[in-house]
């Protein structure tokens, strides 16, 4: 009898997963649940999470005549490239995603994009910045945020308004990502008349950055650009401030993002980041929550700060929606050539995807905006300080 | 030159603390000949020890060192009786893996409990200006107490009685029986000073510089590459092989990209290995016999 | 006769068993789970070559399998090489550094050796990082269309997976084969006592360098697949301490020394591994298992699997080895 129960326990096992697939689309994605890269992209994964359950909340997808509900697979991936591909196959050829999320970072997203494009399974991209992974020849890559060339534009911008004269240190972290949104900064600060004084890399898994500070030093650079994900960013930041580099002006990728950074105080001060999305901005959706309505939902459900990965999150789910309900289709095909030919503003910001064959999926559309730590009222707060359109308060220049 | 010679001074106060962390591995290795591989797990406890102190039980930072010294020492004993005891004598590989497996058991329950998020110890100490570069005060304050720690280890080992029961049996277990010294026990003991001295030198990094729990890999390895410089099983020469890291890498940055000082510190790592096992100082402590 | 040993169609019954299974049903979930235990057991079976044969560490083997992939990814991306030359050619260089290196530090013994293979690695993986020809930091790309000459990426992934099986089963031959030949003979003399050996004739710093030098061609021919077919090779993926430490936990899990031990590790610690790494409660707990499982080996039962499987049923010593 025990065995029969264990026979027809493990055969309902097998037959469970037909049973979810009519009224269900299944998005499967892998998280950074463990590694140095957890913090952002369980970020991203909440954000993800919100819309999945507004969805649902609200009936499902309405495709036609029809409603869908989601569901999630994810698994973690913990930080590593090597269990991406295994981990994303399972999810297409077990778990029958039939739509793919990208895990968190450039890195990790080029891996997961080639088993995305030898399935031929769409993936909205929420997470990987880097240009590259979309110049080699893919079909059903869709990015969402500001590819990396851009992130540091808005920096240069915002200083070149306060003056026209800097020495740039570019300090970054040897990774895909940064180093992409480092190369292209350089250009565009050149263009912009300021001069590079110092260009070093580092180790991502850098933990002690007081040589490096010391070049700085003794390059006489006034201004600091680079960084690279959280841990270093936030390390950077502190020996910045204990050894007293006396910068004008210090831009850091990702790390002074999170609520986390304020626990640097007053080593946090002045320090600007690039953002894909901040609270305050004033886009106006043509479809979806308002950005104050999205910022309210998010901390009233998750009971923590939001931040631009957790929109990221979101807004990946909103765009596949949309794409769907505007197909009509919830065919991979139909929904990519939608994904195709949208030109829409969320409130995440706009979006566009280049089109032709050499750069496959790229966001063109989208922009970013600078935050920077202000002290106001003994209170240390993140401000938006461009463009100008997104402002919440004037950028500190010089910030010491 | 200030330039240069700021790196080099701020080089030496951080690779003191280099120093002080090999020594923990230098000592288990001279007085029992097993390589620690919890050695990693046990700077990150010390790690997490100060932030648990400082931020949870509100001590002043450096209050907590004694707390951390002391619980290094009762865990690095309890290791000993768990992985090592039935390793004592048997091929170094046995060893290497016992306290490997049990690394593996450690950050996996750390992360599983604090997850690979950054930790940040707030220390303000004022520092040391000279011209343009400020020494922070938390670099000096480590290195001193480096000094004081290795001061209290050397008086220990050359002045009383326990420490020199430790030097007896690192220099022939059999005739430290024979004198009726309690063997088993002294090596425990030299363990449990091995792991303190880790978790204290992951205390004293915990002060410099914000960690999570993978950051003790990366110190494990230094550790290795400090020891086999100063000499393995030569705790002095470790704390010098700390210093002459700190040393090369001062005198390195400013003059090659930062990220090839790793390739030329393992690439040294490797030939002093092959061609000075006795590292680069060569100090005997003590004579070994067999 | 070789043919007549029992040892020699068992392991051709698992190469064909590999090769079969997934066919039934396009089971491709089964394929990848399948092409991993293959890797690893290729790892394993050649760590064993120095482990379990010579009775040297080598902590830091994932350096073999960098390294070639890395060759291979590069020789097709840069040159436009084939996969097979590209990854023959990657091998055969991997295998004459490995000589190179090996020259250097065999002379050393014990934990100094398993210290200086982890210094390998990781001067390596650091050279790699500032090597601009080789990407850097940044890592290699594979664009989509490289595919094509094995006919698109579907049945390309076919293709890679029946030739790492193949490297798999060339291992464990190859494994075989040098147990049972005088090489291997003078390789486990060392293992039992180098001095004894080198004064009994043992050639023993050749043998050395040749079984360093032969245990790192097969890992890097199944590292240059194995990034080929990812299509994307960076620094801290190839020469991920973490995976040549699961080698030497699946060498010791299985058995060192013998030659279906590694194989039986592989397997079973991949199918452990895959399980957890999907198990909502212990994914977290990989590392936990992984340790325990090892410090309950080393403690209680150092020859591993094989080792207890020999201990209740010794008959089994003249069909497995």
């Amino acid at each position: 009898m025990k065995r029969l129960c264990i026979i027809a326990a493990g055969a309902l096992l097998i037959a469970a997963p037909a049973f979810a697939a009519d009224d269900t689309i299944t998005i499967g994605m892998t998280v950074s649940q463990t590694g140095s890269l957890n913090v952002d992209s369980v970020a991203q994964l909440k954000g993800s999470e919100l819309w999945r359950d507004e969805v649902n909340d609200a009936g499902g997808i309405k495709v036609g005549d029809k409603h869908y509900k989601i569901r999630f697979v994810e698994y973690d991936d913990q930080s590593q490239g090597s269990r991406v591909q295994q981990l994303y196959t399972r999810l297409i050829v077990q778990d029958h995603a039939e739509y793919l999320f990208s895990p968190y970072s450039s890195g990790l997203t080029a891996t997961a994009a080639v088993i995305s494009e030898q399935y031929g399974k769409v993936m909205v991209i929420a997470g990987g910045a880097e240009g590259k992974i979309f110049q080699l020849g893919n079909k059903y890559l869709f990015q969402a945020i500001t590819s990396a060339d851009h992130y540091l534009s808005g920096a240069i911008q915002a200083l070149k308004e306060k003056t026209s004269h800097a020495d740039i240190a570019f300090v970054y972290s040897d990774d895909p990502f940064s180093k992409a949104v480092v190369e292209a900064a350089r250009k565009q600060a050149a263009e912009a008349g300021f001069k590079e004084v110092l260009v070093e890399t580092y180790p991502a898994s850098t933990t002690d950055f007081s040589p490096i500070i010391n070049k700085i030093i003794s390059s006489k650079a006034d201004t600091f650009m680079g960084g690279g994900h959280y841990p270093d960013g936030a390390t950077l930041a502190r020996q910045l401030y204990d050894q007293k580099a006396g910068l004008k002006w210090v831009s850091i990728l990702v790390a002074p993002d999170s609520p986390k950074f304020a626990s640097l105080g007053p080593a946090a001060t002045g320090i600007t980041v690039p953002s894909q999305w901040e609270p305050g901005v004033t886009y106006k959706p043509d479809f979806g929550p308002t950005p104050a309505a999205f910022a309210k939902d998010f901390e009233a459900k998750e009971k923590v700060g939001v931040d631009y990965h957790a929109a990221s999150g979101y807004i990946v789910g909103l765009l596949l929606q949309h794409a769907m309900e505007q197909a009509g289709s919830i065919e991979p095909d139909k929904v990519a050539e939608e994904l195709n030919k949208l030109e829409v503003t969320t409130f995440f910001g706009r979006y566009k995807i280049a089109t032709d064959a050499q750069n496959h999926g790229l966001q063109i559309a989208h922009q970013m905006v600078l935050a920077q730590w202000q002290m106001k009222d003994g209170k240390l707060d993140l401000q938006m300080v461009w463009p100008d359109a997104a402002k919440t308060a004037n950028p500190l220049y010089p910030i010491n | 030159m200030i330039g240069l010679l700021a790196s080099i001074v701020d080089g030496l106060l951080v690779g003191s603390v280099y120093g002080l962390a090999a020594m923990g591995i230098s000592l288990i290795w001279g007085v029992m000949d097993v390589i620690n591989l919890t050695h990693g797990a046990m700077i990150v406890a010390g790690m997490f020890g100060l932030y648990l102190l400082v931020n949870d039980a509100g001590f002043p930072v450096y209050a907590a060192l004694p707390p951390v010294l002391i619980a290094g020492l009762l865990v690095g004993i309890a290791l000993y009786w768990i992985a090592v005891h039935r390793m004592i004598g048997r091929p170094p590989l046995m060893s290497l893996l016992s306290t490997f497996s049990v690394n593996l058991v450690l950050i996996g329950l750390g992360t599983a409990q604090w997850g690979t998020v950054l930790f940040n110890v707030q220390v303000s100490l004022p520092g040391l200006s000279l011209g343009r570069y400020t020494f922070p005060g938390t670099h000096i304050m480590a290195a001193v107490l480096t000094a004081v720690i290795a001061g209290v280890l050397y008086l220990f080992l050359f002045h009383t009685r326990p420490g020199k029961a430790v030097r007896a049996v690192s220099g022939n277990r059999e005739a430290a029986e024979l004198v009726g010294i309690p063997t088993t026990r002294v090596l425990a003991l030299a363990f449990g000073l091995g792991v303190a001295l880790a978790g204290v030198s992951g205390m004293l990094i915990g002060t410099l510089f914000p960690f999570t729990v993978l950051s003790g890999d990366a110190y494990q390895l230094k550790s290795f590459v400090v020891t086999v410089l100063g000499g393995l099983g030569n705790p002095t020469g470790a704390l010098i092989g700390g210093l002459a890291l700190g040393l090369f890498e001062g005198l390195s940055t400013p003059f090659m990209p930062v990220s090839w000082t790793l390739v030329f510190e393992f690439v040294l790592f490797v030939v002093v290995l092959i061609a000075f096992p006795g590292g680069l100082l060569n100090l005997r402590w003590p004579r070994r016999a067999g | 006769m070789i043919l007549r040993r029992p040892f020699f169609w068992i392991v051709a019954l698992v190469i064909v068993l590999f090769a079969v299974a997934p066919t039934i049903g396009n089971n491709v979930e089964l394929r990848e789970s399948l092409l991993l235990a293959a890797v690893y057991i290729t790892l394993a079976s050649n760590l064993n070559l120095m482990l379990g044969y010579t009775g040297y560490v080598n902590f830091g083997s994932i350096v073999f399998f960098g390294l070639g992939g890395y060759f291979c990814v590069y020789f097709i991306s840069a040159l436009g090489w084939g996969l097979a030359p590209a990854a023959l050619v990657g091998g055969a260089a991997v295998s004459a550094f490995a000589l190179l290196f090996g020259l250097g530090i065999l002379r050393l013994r014990g934990a100094y050796f398993a210290l200086a293979t982890i210094g390998v690695n990781e001067a390596v993986m650091a050279f790699v990082t500032n090597f601009t020809p080789w990407g850097g930091g940044t890592g290699i790309y594979l664009s989509t269309a490289l595919f094509l000459p094995l006919g698109g990426p579907a049945r390309a992934l076919w293709t890679i997976y029946y030739i790492l099986v193949g490297v798999m089963g060339v291992s464990l031959y190859l494994s075989y084969f040098i147990k049972i030949s005088k090489f291997g003979l003078g390789l486990l003399a060392i293992g039992q006592n180098e001095d004894a050996a080198a004064v009994l004739g043992v050639p023993t710093p050749r043998y050395k360098a040749l079984a360093y030098c032969v245990s790192a061609f097969l890992p890097a021919v199944a590292g240059g697949l194995y990034f080929f077919k990812g299509a994307f090779i960076q620094p801290t993926d190839a020469f991920d301490l973490q995976f040549s430490t699961e080698a030497i936990v699946i060498a010791m899990l299985g058995g060192q020394g013998t030659v279906m031990g590694p194989a039986l590790g592989a397997y079973l610690y991949e199918q452990l591994r895959g399980w957890l790494l999907t198990s909502d409660t212990f994914a977290n707990f990989q590392l936990v298992i992984a340790g325990v499982l090892l410090l309950i080996i080393v403690l209680f039962a150092p020859g591993g699997l094989m080792g207890w499987l020999y201990g209740r049923w010794p008959r089994l010593k003249k069909v497995l080895e």
